[in-house]
Formats: structure tokens, sequence, C-alpha cells
């Protein structure tokens, strides 16, 4: 059962501990309707496998991309989707909302 | 984040502590706070106090710096009494929503592992176990067997708790007769507070229907 944040670390800290890299995403801050609240989580591993959620299923897809080049400089960074952004449209936050989320690998 | 902080943080939560992870976004600090413990501004306690009391993250900027409040707090729990057939469904629902859930009910051919696995069970009566429960906001509670025996001694005991559900299975006519009895020792806003009929008004007919009209309405009452 994955219902919380806990289970979501839970999951991040036994990659660590298997030896992958892993990613968390955390939703810092929204701006009008948005799917998911502050504090929500994606964890991401190496290989492209994750849990959890930072929106309803809208910028999972590019959060994962980010985390493969973080991956690579280990630079933590905060992410901004919203409707003014092209990547959103992309990758279509329909809610018509903006997140930002806060990217940082487990070391 | 740091391993070890995340392995804190589990361990917290495992341990039923309220804990706030602090992040500052320039520098990337991150460090974890117990409720209580203090950082060296002042401004920023008061914030972190806010967010754990509130159960909510937020972003704060605080003389130019800004920083991330991550709120980890335990999970919420139910008080069943009576460990009837509704109960049994009532409990999967709230294990699905990450209540720590605990069973009450004298009758040790009611409440059982066999019948409840995995949850803390008490064959007591209600005013035996509910002081080392402890009873708190973060704290819904039901009563279920419909017997004035045993849920009135926990109604008494929650009514002037800070608990932040009580609800009480029967008719509007045994809710009638539940708050008649109660009346004389009770204020009318704090029997105001249980919540009877229990449960959302979804037209629920079997027990399962009715387990989830309950957590529905508990759910209602923390996020509404």
């Amino acid at each position: 059962m994955l219902s919380n944040d806990i289970d979501i670390l839970n999951i991040a800290n036994k990659w660590k501990n298997l030896g992958k890299k892993v990613a968390i995403a955390t939703v810092i801050q929204t701006w009008g309707s948005a799917p998911r609240g502050v504090g929500s989580k994606l964890v991401i591993d190496q290989d492209g496998n994750f849990e959890g959620s930072v929106s309803g299923g809208c910028v999972e897809g590019a959060v994962i991309n980010e985390a493969m080049e973080l991956f690579e400089d280990s630079e933590p960074k905060v992410l901004e989707y919203g409707v003014s952004n092209e990547m959103a449209w992309e990758v279509g936050l329909a809610c018509g909302g903006t997140i930002r989320i806060y990217l940082n690998e487990l070391k | 984040m740091k391993k070890e902080l995340l392995e804190k943080i589990i361990e917290s939560y495992a341990n039923r502590q309220s804990i706030a992870c602090l992040l500052n976004i320039e520098t990337n600090e991150e460090i974890i706070l117990k409720a209580g413990e203090k950082t060296e501004n002042e401004d920023l306690n008061e914030k972190i106090s806010e967010c754990i009391k509130l159960d909510k993250s937020k972003l704060v900027t605080i003389k130019d710096k800004v920083y991330f409040i991550d709120v980890y707090n335990p999970p919420l729990k139910l008080v069943i009494i009576g460990a009837v057939h509704i109960a049994q469904h009532l409990v999967l629902f709230a294990q699905g929503l990450n209540f720590d859930c605990i069973l009450i009910d004298p009758r040790q051919g009611f409440a059982n592992h066999e019948r409840f696995p995995d949850i803390t069970i008490y064959n007591n009566w209600p005013d035996e176990v509910l002081d080392e429960i402890d009873v708190d906001e973060r704290t819904a509670i039901v009563t279920l067997t419909h017997d004035p025996k045993i849920d009135d001694v926990a109604l008494k005991y929650v009514l002037k708790k800070n608990c932040f559900y009580i609800g009480s299975l029967g008719s509007k006519k045994t809710h009638q007769s539940r708050i008649n009895r109660l009346k004389g020792e009770y204020a009318e806003e704090f029997l105001n507070r249980i919540h009877g009929p229990i449960g959302l008004n979804i037209g629920a007919r079997t027990p399962v229907e009715i387990a989830l009209s309950i957590m529905a309405e508990i759910i209602a009452k923390l996020r509404g």
C-alpha cells in the first residue's frame, strides 16, 4: 500500500540500500489548482523506476528526465511547471495550476 | 538529502514523533528538528511550530532567506469501540488511509486477532484503557456496539477530549436516546460533537458500505 510519503521514502531508502542512485522530488509550492499538495513526493532511481507523485501524472515524465540529468551533475535544482511554461504544455499540466518542485539526490 | 537524514525521518515516524525537515533552498543544507526543538532564529521557530501544528509543509521567506519546512507528523489514530462486522471493514479502509487502528471491546469472542489481524486490541472496558491510548487532536473515535454499557462509557471519556471526530452507530431514535442519557452530565456543545447517526448519507446498507460512509465522514471532518 503506497498511500503516503513515508512509504515512498521507505522505497527510496530501499533502492539506495541496493546501491542505486536515487533522486527525491518534493512539491515545495503550488499556485492555482494543483493536484498534489505541498510536501508530496516522487522518488526515482537510476533505471527510471519511480514511486509516488508530484502531480496527477502530468509532469512526472519531465521530472524523471530531470532526475536522469541530476544523476550526472549531482546539483539539487528547483523546477517549475505551469501554464506559462512551455514544458508544462508539452507534458500537459492540464489542471491549469503552477507547481514548484525541489529535486535532489539521496546521498 | 543525506541518507542518514532520510533514515531519521523514517525512524521518527515509526516512533510516533512529530518532526520537521528544514531545507535552506539556496545552500541546500537540511536539518531535522523534533517538535519543540529550536533554531537560533525566533521567526523561523514560530513558522516551524505552526507548520507542525497545522500538519502542513510550507515554503517560507525569513530575512531574505528561503526555507522549505517539510512536516512529518505521526499517523492519525482511529479508536474503534466495538469489534462488530462493520469494524472489520472500517479497519481495512482506515489502514489504507494510514491510520493507526486501536480496537476496544471487552468481549473476547468479538475482539481477537483472528477477526482483526495486525491491529492493537484491548479486551477491556473503554474507561480502563482510554487513558493510556492518549486521545489527542489527531484521533478519531467511533462507537459501534450501540450498547450503552460499552458506548456511553467511551463517549463520556472522549466528549471533553480534543479528538477531531466522534461518531456513534445507531438509528436516529437510538441516537436521541443516547443524547437523552448524556444530557444531564454534558452541555449541548459537547453532545453536538457526536456524529449520529454515524457516517455520510450515501444510502449505505451493507456493513462494508456503512464502513465506507463512516470513513468518508472522518476524512470530511479532517479536511473540511
